[in-house]
């Protein structure tokens, strides 16, 4: 198959299609930090992960409505508005939904299956509701617009590298939370025992409540992000949700780098191998290629070595 | 210190301990023996928040905490070092002295925890999960002296140690007591270890607080009859 293009061909698509899946990895390593925060740290399958991010996608179309309604001269600026409403409406929806019903389900990580994936029927439904089935789109503001020119053949999208900068950001944050922090060893230790983590001074249903709030919250800058990518409807989380714990488990479920370095490696196979095979026929090799690795590394690509 | 009067624990309909009453006098050092089942974990994890007790008021320092949470406990002055250890076992030495720090706001480990057990200032980037068991156990001991308690609950430290550090610990546990003058309440089967550091023995069989002793005149062979099965 690669006997069509010249060599100067082949180097120039393998830029722009690494350079995709660049692309495709700060999506998906967005929309998975949160999850890793909620599936790999807390154990709660949150099937609704999907939803909070479309949640965040909804508030930037409402946000950006606002401003092209009101406020047109600050139109340019509205993406990052819209980007801390949205971590607050699905952060705030998260600690709601923690409070009421993933609090009592701690001890019982398997019927958070059931019990969130009911919570993300009843979300969809609310936003087909409230914002009609019809998939809506946002109007980028125009610096986010157009690309680089870096040769004749390799242009770089400017929301591409946004995207990117934003998930490296959140990363970073995400990290030095977790692992240099106060707040990030408290976690940490209700995690691993929480009547313990209560029996050392931490108030451990606080702690959860506040975890699981920002991991919805960072779907909801997730699902911000992903207005300038795709189209927003009331199921689009659903096409999302199975990437995004494919990415957490393969990564190993305890590790945030587990989880980039993986969120990496599925990028790269599937845009790469897109342009040469038809896209489901990369999806199927990808997901052989994860089925396999897993038989192989069931504890997923990092894992801590530590006695138990 | 703490008083504990008319307590009542239980496990859905089977009940533990049957009212129990008791006092640990400040800077006391009260052993609690009995064999396996004769609820010695069970009254100190309720003592803690751990699982709830069913009736009866426990105050410390003349303040009633029993309704309290295990983490408002800890507030109030308690500190717990759990059977088996119980540390973070994938986070590090210092991560795990500094989850006791919450209830304190101080910022860093203090010095005097590393003089106590200078072992874990050299190992303290390793992860707790990859210490020894006696390693644990000092960690442990380390993670709840750093919420700065008035009362230290052990429950049976010298399980799974070797001899040698079971009377080293005996020897540390006096010394935090001497220097931070708190009262400690340790469970244990451990006879000679009971004898080397408390001030008075309880036994407890069935729930119920069958023989109480000063350290003075203790009659080893009575107790040592309670313990044998």
């Amino acid at each position: 198959m690669f006997a069509d293009y010249s060599t100067s061909e082949l180097m120039s698509i393998f830029a722009m299609q690494g350079f995709a899946g660049l692309i495709l990895f700060s999506v998906f390593v967005l929309m998975a930090l949160g999850l890793a925060i909620i599936f790999g740290q807390m154990g709660v399958i949150n099937m609704a992960h999907g939803e909070f991010m479309i949640l965040g996608a909804y508030v930037t179309y409402l946000t950006s409505n606002v401003f092209s309604e009101y406020m047109p001269s600050m139109f340019g600026s509205y993406f990052f508005i819209a980007m801390i409403l949205a971590f607050i409406a699905a952060g705030a929806l998260g600690m709601f939904v923690e409070w009421a019903l993933i609090r009592h389900l701690y001890k019982r990580p398997l019927d958070t299956l059931l019990a969130t994936w009911g919570l993300s029927l009843i979300l969809q439904q609310i936003y087909r509701s409230v914002f009609g089935a019809r998939e809506v789109g946002v109007t980028l503001p125009d610096w986010l617009m157009g690309s680089f020119q870096l040769s004749e053949i390799v242009e770089v999208p400017i929301n591409g590298i946004f995207v990117m900068t934003l998930a490296i950001g959140i990363s970073l944050a995400v990290a030095a939370l977790m692992y240099k922090s106060r707040w990030g060893i408290q976690v940490r230790s209700v995690v691993q025992n929480r009547p313990m983590a209560g029996a050392v001074g931490i108030n451990t249903s606080k702690v959860d409540r506040l975890t699981f709030g920002l991991g919805c919250g960072i779907a909801g800058v997730a699902g911000s992000a992903f207005t300038m990518i795709g189209s927003t409807g009331p199921t689009s989380g659903q096409l999302y949700i199975v990437d995004t714990f494919l990415v957490v488990v393969f990564g190993g479920a305890a590790s945030l780098l587990g989880t980039i370095a993986s969120a990496f490696t599925i990028s790269q196979a599937q845009s790469t191998m897109e342009f040469f095979l038809s896209g489901s026929m990369a999806k199927v090799l990808t997901l052989l290629f994860v089925v396999v690795i897993l038989m192989l590394r069931p504890q997923g690509l990092f894992s801590l070595k530590v006695r138990r | 210190m703490l008083s504990v009067s008319n307590y009542h624990v239980s496990y859905g309909q089977s009940e533990i301990i049957h009212g129990m009453n008791f006092d640990v006098k400040p800077n006391e050092i009260v052993a609690i023996m009995g064999r396996n089942g004769m609820g010695k974990t069970t009254l100190m994890k309720s003592l803690m928040g751990v699982i709830p007790s069913k009736s009866g008021e426990i105050t410390l320092g003349g303040k009633d905490v029993s309704n309290m949470q295990s983490y408002q406990r800890v507030g109030a002055g308690f500190g717990f070092v759990p059977q088996g250890r119980m540390i973070f076992s994938s986070m590090t030495v210092k991560e795990n002295i500094e989850t006791g720090l919450t209830t304190t706001k101080a910022r860093t480990v203090p010095k005097d925890l590393y003089d106590l057990f200078p072992v874990l200032l050299e190992m303290r980037n390793r992860r707790g999960g990859n210490l020894s068991g006696g390693q644990q156990q000092q960690l442990a001991i380390a993670r709840a002296l750093a919420s700065d308690p008035k009362l230290l609950l052990l429950d049976e430290p010298t399980e799974g140690i070797q001899p040698s550090i079971i009377r080293d610990m005996a020897r540390t546990l006096k010394e935090i007591r001497d220097q931070r003058g708190l009262s400690i309440v340790v469970s244990e089967q451990v006879l000679s270890f009971a004898l080397d550091i408390a001030d008075r023995i309880l036994v407890i069989e069935k729930g119920e607080i069958v023989h109480e002793e000063l350290r003075e005149n203790v009659d080893e062979a009575k107790i040592a009859s309670y313990l044998s099965v």
